[in-house]
């Protein structure tokens, strides 16, 4: 009784850790307060800024567009890879793994300043072409869905393919009816994993990313050390509205789950 | 031409040594040479006889080192008890500690600066307490999802057959539960110790200036000397080489990498 209760105290002071910054900001989000602490009256100046200011909007929507973008490039390249990889020799699969475990292990700076020697430097490719920034962030991504689609071929029944062909399937009819269905799971949470990094990477960004352009990581990162207040309470609201929005997903990923197990009993 | 499936992988093939093993060869090459292309050690030895390099590379295993030691302490009993709970839906239960893995880390910093403003006031006081601060609130769930899911696993019984046996509590844990947990442990460690050496941006948020590993990498590119910047990006390579290879036999789970843990 007296663990529980330890254990239950524990992981309160934990999620207080983890979450009184994001919900302290989170209200002062709604007020016209310059500052924590400031606390003077209800106001949605914040998210009002947040909406109407063109650099904001454009910072917003270029960083989903990109994190879209390369998303889809890393889930593409990635997933024919594993399948690839899979029906290939052991030592070709070998190969495969090695080079794909570079990236996951890699630190992000180390990642960003080497692409950006061989695209920018050496190769030559303008910043400002986006070239650069696509491939830094496909290079983050393709690694984990490569990753998250290979179990799924592991655990496939080979037979199934076979019987495709048998019954008069041309192989890349029977790859796209039977294989992809098959390791789709794989697939979409290879695709998810490779949006969130996206969404979440500072490193290859900076090294790669044109002068002009910011992802939101960039641009809070800048906006943190300025002084321009009014950018600043608005990335509150904008800190807010990524945590709804994250809290609604997170949701409706949990009552989708028990409703599933109570579908199966 | 024939359709192969082994074809499919081509594509990928390509990307990989273009894009993740050219990178590497050109960082050697950039690491080992100066701005005439002459190939020289000067870039070697100037890290290893400059005091403040080598202060930076002390000071940023010391930070990654407590900054592993208070995840370790703080997401080791949060999983455990998570893990052992009745709790009818711990999924959702984990699910509440790895949200903040979704949420951008700059406006999670952002939220943290402001609190830690108000209580200390001018954070460039306490760099490293406020460094350690930053990179435990930034990681922590990196370490709390493997320890819960080696945790998790655990046969109960195990645990029960120790007590039987006459061993207390505090025993049959240390014993029995801990051992058996290191898988996670190791996974948990390797995801938080490597960044915390080379992620400087937190701390460059929360006090403008850092002294860690991966800020002598900004600070070169900033100053558009890639030579010595590609010295120390191949020395952290080292750093992380060795410290998998150290790490890998001691995990089952191969695929538990900083994004593994996401879904």
């Amino acid at each position: 009784m007296k663990k529980k209760i330890f254990g239950l105290i524990f992981i309160v002071l934990v999620l207080v850790f983890i979450y009184a910054p994001i919900l302290i900001l989170a209200f002062y989000s709604f007020t016209n307060a310059s500052q924590i602490g400031a606390f003077q009256t209800f106001s949605l100046k914040n998210y009002v800024t947040l909406f109407n200011t063109e650099e904001l909007r454009e910072m917003i929507i270029g960083t989903v567009l990109l994190a879209l973008g390369a998303s889809f490039l890393a889930t593409l390249i990635g997933s024919l890879g594993a399948i690839g990889s899979f029906y290939s020799s052991k030592r070709v699969n070998a190969f495969f793994n090695t080079l794909n475990e570079i990236p996951v292990i890699n630190a992000d700076v180390v990642s960003g300043f080497s692409a950006c020697i061989l695209l920018v430097v050496v190769l030559g490719i303008g910043k400002e072409t986006f070239i650069p920034l696509v491939i830094g962030e496909t290079i983050l991504c393709a690694p984990f869905v490569y990753l998250s689609v290979m179990p799924k071929l592991k655990q496939m029944d080979p037979s199934l393919y076979e019987a495709a062909l048998d019954l008069g399937a041309t192989p890349a009819v029977a790859l796209w009816k039977i294989i992809v269905p098959q390791v789709a799971s794989g697939i979409v949470s290879g695709f998810m994993m490779a949006i969130t990094l996206c969404l979440d990477d500072y490193f290859i960004a900076t090294y790669t990313k044109p002068a002009t352009f910011d992802t939101i990581s960039t641009y809070v990162v800048n906006a943190t050390k300025g002084s321009h207040t009014e950018i600043k309470t608005a990335l509150w609201a904008l800190s807010t509205l990524i945590f709804l929005l994250v809290l609604g997903a997170v949701l409706i990923m949990n009552l989708k789950s028990v409703r599933d197990e109570e579908s199966k009993r | 031409m024939k359709f192969s499936r082994k074809a499919l992988g081509i594509p990928y093939a390509i990307f990989l040594v273009l894009f993740v093993a050219a990178p590497l060869l050109v960082l050697i090459y950039f690491a080992f040479t100066n701005s005439n292309g002459e190939f020289t050690v000067s870039n070697l030895l100037g890290f290893f006889t400059d005091p403040n390099t080598l202060g930076t590379l002390c000071y940023s295993f010391a930070i990654a080192f407590v900054t592993t030691v208070v995840c370790l302490l703080l997401a080791y009993p949060t999983a455990y008890f998570l893990a052992t709970s009745g709790l009818s839906n711990k999924g959702a239960m984990i699910m509440i500690f790895i949200m903040p893995m979704w949420i951008n880390f700059s406006l999670r910093i952002t939220a943290l600066k402001e609190i830690l403003s108000i209580i200390e006031g001018n954070l460039a006081f306490y760099p490293f307490l406020n460094s350690v601060i930053g990179m435990v609130y930034d990681f922590l769930p990196f370490m709390i999802l493997p320890i819960y899911n080696t945790v998790s696993k655990l046969d109960p019984s195990l645990t029960e057959a120790a007590r039987d046996l006459g061993a207390t509590e505090w025993n049959a844990f240390l014993k029995v539960t801990l051992p058996l947990s290191i898988p996670g442990i190791v996974s948990g460690v390797s995801m938080v110790f490597l960044p915390s050496m080379t992620n400087y941006v937190v701390l460059d948020m929360l006090y403008n200036s850092t002294y860690i590993m991966g800020s002598l990498i900004g600070s070169y590119f900033s100053a558009y000397n890639w030579h010595g910047g590609s010295m120390i990006a191949l020395i952290l390579l080292g750093i992380i080489c060795l410290f998998t290879l150290a790490t890998d036999d001691l995990t089952e789970e191969e695929n538990a990498g900083r994004g593994g843990a996401l879904l």
